[in-house]
């Protein structure tokens, strides 16, 4: 309840956070995409030539990290194409519209609905807005309501059963979730006004920080 | 084919533009990340940071939560009238003036407002004036203790 430390947190929608921490890992993610043209010298940095002279051949398969595929896209699609993840196609589109509860999102890349949001980034699909509607329709709705109410009654248990499943996004809720059960715990037990050690002297006396003589 | 091979290395010089955008924005929040905690420092530790917090912070760091520190406090003195308003106390509600602590570790003497001193060892109980603990509660030298 007394935390002073309030990191910038992911952003919502195509746009990300340049700040967030969460953002940069989450666009560190793969994603599969083909050469449109040949590429001299990129063989090496992108891990398939023999030397630092090669060039990628036109069409050869890339698997590419979402930063550098926003960077090296554009609408004429000069040097790189860039394809939908597994997860996000057709047939993954089916389970989650059968029953998205089951599915084990943390498994899919542990940002699903950010890495979700940016694919749609890249207009080069032939229908973002299905991708739209399982983001908010089946996938998200439906695991939300189970995320919602497991949050609320796990109350001073063991939770990693739960958390296993979920991707980031639904992991942050669950935590928010949490909290809030906590802190009216607490209230209800009459702790609310008791004044309690801050995180980073508990922490502080945990770790050897190295002694210094100033 | 001069001409061909400078629209080539457009792709070249594009990746590797990427590639420092990247590190840059990497190398920003972490440092941004630094400073939100130090800011938070301010608000868990006072306004003196313990000697291996400070000496793990470069002398810019130390130089920005200085001038916060001083932001702060122009604003709580503008903040409630005649003293101003200490914003870092109370951060719970209060509930009575005096409270019971128990020492968790050996820190020494301690003076309270009317004159008397108070020897802080460990696992010593008091009731003293909730003003004066708030700062060595969150420090982790006292715990409250609820009646």
């Amino acid at each position: 309840m007394a935390e002073a430390y309030f990191p910038v947190g992911p952003g919502l929608g195509p746009e990300e956070n340049f700040l967030s921490l969460d953002d940069i890992l989450m666009s560190q993610e793969k994603l599969p995409g083909r050469a449109e043209s040949a590429l001299p010298r990129l063989a090496f940095a992108l891990g398939q030539g023999a030397g630092p002279g090669d060039s990628l051949p036109e069409g050869s398969k890339l698997e590419i990290p979402l930063w550098l595929a926003k960077g090296l896209h554009d609408s004429k699609r000069r040097i790189i194409s860039v394809e939908l993840p597994k997860v996000y196609k057709e047939a993954w589109r089916t389970v989650f519209s059968a029953d998205a509860n089951v599915v084990d999102l943390h498994k899919m890349g542990p940002y699903y609905y950010g890495f979700g949001s940016q694919l749609l980034n890249f207009d080069n699909t032939e229908n973002p807005q299905i991708a739209q509607s399982i983001l908010q329709a089946s996938t998200f709705v439906s695991r939300f309501r189970r995320i919602m109410d497991s949050s609320q009654n796990a109350y001073n248990e063991d939770t990693s059963a739960l958390v296993a499943r979920l991707d980031e996004l639904e992991r942050a809720l669950f935590r928010a979730g949490q909290k809030g059960l906590n802190d009216f715990q607490c209230w209800e037990k009459g702790q609310a006004s008791q004044i309690t050690a801050s995180s980073l002297a508990q922490n502080y006396g945990k770790r050897k920080f190295t002694e210094v003589d100033v | 084919e001069a001409k061909s091979g400078r629209t080539d290395l457009i792709f070249l010089i594009r990746f590797r533009h990427c590639c420092l955008l990247r590190n840059q924005r990497c190398v920003l929040a972490y440092l941004y990340d630094r400073l939100l905690r130090i800011r938070a420092l301010r608000w868990e530790c006072g306004s003196v940071l313990p000697n291996a917090v400070q000496f793990h912070m470069s002398a810019e760091e130390v130089e920005w939560f200085n001038r916060y520190k001083k932001s702060l406090a122009t604003y709580m003195r503008s903040v409630g009238g005649e003293e101003g308003l200490d914003l870092t106390q109370d951060i719970k509600p209060p509930k009575s003036l005096y409270i019971e602590v128990r020492c968790l570790r050996d820190y020494g003497e301690f003076e309270i407002d009317d004159g008397t001193t108070i020897l802080l060892k460990k696992n010593s109980q008091h009731f003293l004036p909730r003003w004066k603990c708030e700062q060595l509660i969150r420090q982790g030298v006292l715990e409250h203790i609820l009646s």
